[in-house]
């Protein structure tokens, strides 16, 4: 790093690739992995969003994962954002939920209402 | 044959399989298998509504069942005739689960659940390492304690030490080599506030530490993260990698001549090596026992060199105090404790987790607004900060304000932000033997008050809560508790008899009435309380003999159950799993 300027560059490509358009997604599912995820099961849900993935042959969807969001209690918690819709936090996603999850709120567009943190 | 009742199932095939052999033993057991019958709907769906059931010929439809709702429903629905409320299905019944809490204001963990932390772009997106830019492109060393100054903040680890003093003094200390040390040796119970920042957002501590170095004057740091914590020290390294990567770590900084680096050293667990001097003889290899202060270690510190040891926390704010201005950061808080503080709200709380607050902000809104009140609407009695050097609040002090000095007067401390709630079901003698017990098997042995004294307490408490407690003993434990307050060098002695003091000062009854009437008031002492079962209410159902872990309860079906005192071990399962409330502690 030889100068604010360079800093700056890496900042504007960064938040261009953050957008689901800079890296030609329409959707992006984020797992909060940190130990309390984890602890819960988060391994285990992020194996099966991205065996659910495969298996449905959905691509262009961004996996990510994130750190604990405070919310320790509804853990394995999960958030989805289609397209340029507004992000859906989700509670107790157990692998058991994703073959759903993933149906209506990836494949239709429509969020599982029951199923939500609210804010 | 003919069958009064079907029960038809429907969900994964494997949670179905579950809850019908449930079913099946339960049917069994209450000699219903030949008039209900269990079968499986054709269709095997995921619904969000888990595992149902549909019972004919009632049509009552039950959701979300796991295989111990089974025993529930063929006891209740089908043996006596009551379909099981709670199970039933209704529109409303699946209750949204709600996020806290617009009482929270996020500066350290402004970035923690946003970004993907094994991403440095991540958190260069969110204006990460442009403090350390401006302050190396644009500021003196004296400039950037000059704004800490400004902004008031203090040590986040327990003591609230002033930083920018602190800082100051290291600076000030002339030496050929200065190091910074950042303490992520996290030991309270029940504390994960720093594992959540250095697991969801490690850059941000970084560029922390070295803007510390470069005020100081140091170009070498080390962090120290307790080795319970491997994946906070998988992504440090992940972050530390990358940040050499980009140059953000290393030599000629931002093209000045300013250089940094930093290595990880891993704790060997002992919670005595949270304490700074502890801490740095564990980084040198030696052995973690504190020494005496002064030297402070910003004159004599590491390796005998001027050093900087701030807490995670700490760290973690200075990169946005120095983008935002000390002002901004002073805006949030109290007149003498500024900004927000992180807390792990654990205990008899509806909503348990991490929360950040604005210092100030009072006990009552941090349980009730943000910690959704007690855990099933039970009584608050008190709340303990501080981990285990901590105190008691009690009740009366709902509506103070959570602050340094605040915490101080009513005899707890801020601590690192543990904040354990407990309700009327919890015995403060109980709380305090706990803690002590903890604080026993952590003393490193060095200073005899504290090596003997908390023994000396822990005896004196578990004879209290077995029932053999004397006149005299509050009094013991209150000078003990000073003796070992005055004669330990390190917080770990002397803020170990806290819990003891402060719950003697709140609860004195409480710890009467375990030694003079023999009697524990919350019903926890095992060797105070006695379970009986009343002998009208009892139906006979002999669930509490089939459950109790020692077989002490006889009788015989439908008839009335008895305990034997002499064998029973008060483990209580009786009373929870009764479905008529029999059982009765006293």
């Amino acid at each position: 790093m030889k100068s604010l300027e360079e800093l700056r560059k890496i900042k504007e490509r960064a938040l261009e690739r953050r957008k689901l358009s800079g890296e030609g997604a329409r959707a992006r599912i984020v797992v909060a992995m940190g130990t309390c995820g984890i602890a819960a099961g988060a391994r285990d849900t992020m194996s099966a969003i991205l065996g659910e993935l495969e298996k449905q042959d959905i691509a262009n969807v961004i996996v990510t994962q994130t750190g604990c969001i405070g919310l320790c209690e509804y853990e394995p918690i999960v958030q989805i954002q289609v397209g340029d819709s507004e992000t859906v936090t989700y509670g107790n996603i157990s692998t058991d939920r994703v073959p759903t999850l993933i149906e209506t709120h990836i494949v239709d567009g429509e969020p599982v209402e029951a199923w939500k943190v609210r804010k | 044959m003919a069958r009064r009742a079907h029960i038809i199932l429907s969900g994964t095939t494997a949670q179905v399989q579950k809850v019908k052999a449930a079913f099946l033993e339960s049917l069994d057991e209450f000699g219903l298998t030949d008039e209900v019958d269990v079968l499986e709907a054709a269709e095997m769906t995921v619904s969000p509504r888990g595992v149902e059931a549909v019972v004919y010929p009632d049509v009552v439809h039950y959701v979300q069942l796991t295989p111990q709702d089974a025993p529930t429903i063929v006891e209740e629905h089908l043996y006596k005739g009551r379909p099981v409320g709670e199970l039933i299905y209704e529109e409303q019944i699946v209750e949204p689960l709600e996020a806290p809490s617009t009482k929270e204001v996020r500066v350290v963990l402004r970035n923690v659940g946003k970004i993907n932390p094994e991403r440095i772009d991540d958190y260069i997106a969110e204006d990460g390492y442009a403090a350390l830019g401006k302050v190396l492109t644009e500021m003196s060393p004296e400039d950037v304690i000059a704004e800490i100054k400004r902004s008031g903040l203090r040590g986040r680890g327990g003591a609230g030490f002033p930083t920018w003093l602190k800082w100051t003094f290291a600076r000030q200390s002339s030496a050929d080599e200065k190091y910074v040390i950042c303490n992520g040796d996290e030991g309270d119970p029940g504390a994960f506030m720093n594992r959540r920042v250095l697991e969801g957002d490690p850059h941000a501590v970084i560029e922390g530490m070295a803007i510390a170095a470069y005020a100081i004057g140091a170009s070498q740091g080390y962090f120290y993260v307790r080795a319970e914590y491997p994946i906070a020290i998988r992504m440090l390294r992940i972050a530390l990698a990358q940040a050499r990567d980009y140059g953000l770590l290393g030599e000629s900084i931002f093209g000045t001549d300013f250089g940094f680096d930093l290595e990880v050293r891993m704790g060997a667990g002992a919670f005595v090596c949270g304490e700074e001097t502890a801490l740095m003889q564990s980084i040198e290899g030696k052995r973690g026992q504190p020494r005496t202060r002064p030297p402070y270690p910003a004159t004599s510190g590491l390796w005998d060199k001027p050093t900087n040891i701030n807490n995670v926390e700490t760290y973690a704010n200075v990169p946005q105090i120095l983008l935002k201005g000390g002002e901004w950061f002073a805006s949030m808080g109290t007149e003498k404790s500024k900004g927000t503080k992180t807390f792990a709200i654990a205990g008899k709380v509806a909503r348990t987790g991490l929360i950040e607050v604005p210092l100030g902000i009072t006990v009552r809104e941090i349980v009730y607004d943000v910690g959704g009140g007690v855990l099933n609407d039970k009584a608050f009695k008190a709340v303990q900060t501080g981990g285990p050097m901590g105190g008691c609040i009690p009740e009366q002090y709902l509506d103070m304000s959570v602050d340094y000095e605040t915490l101080a007067e009513v005899g707890s401390i801020m601590g690192s932000g543990g904040f354990v709630v407990m309700d009327e079901e919890t015995c403060m003698v109980d709380i305090a033997r706990f803690f002590i017990d903890f604080a026993q098997e952590e003393s490193c042995g060095k200073c005899v008050p504290c090596r003997v004294g908390t023994r000396k307490m822990l005896e004196t408490l578990n004879r209290i809560c077995g029932g053999e407690g004397k006149p005299g003993d509050i009094e013991t434990l209150e000078t003990l508790g000073q003796y070992v307050t005055l004669g330990s060098l390190c917080g770990l002695g002397q803020g170990a008899p806290n819990p003891v003091l402060s719950t003697i000062e709140h609860f004195r009854e409480e710890y009467e009435a375990h030694i003079y009437d023999k009697r524990c008031p919350a019903k926890v002492c095992r060797a105070l309380i006695k379970y009986e079962i009343d002998p009208v209410t009892c139906i006979g159902c002999t669930r509490c003999a089939r459950n109790c872990p020692v077989s002490c309860i006889t009788g015989a079906p439908r008839e009335v159950h008895v305990i034997d005192q002499d064998i029973c071990i008060r483990c209580g399962i009786c009373a929870q799993v009764c479905p008529v409330d029999a059982v009765s502690v006293e």
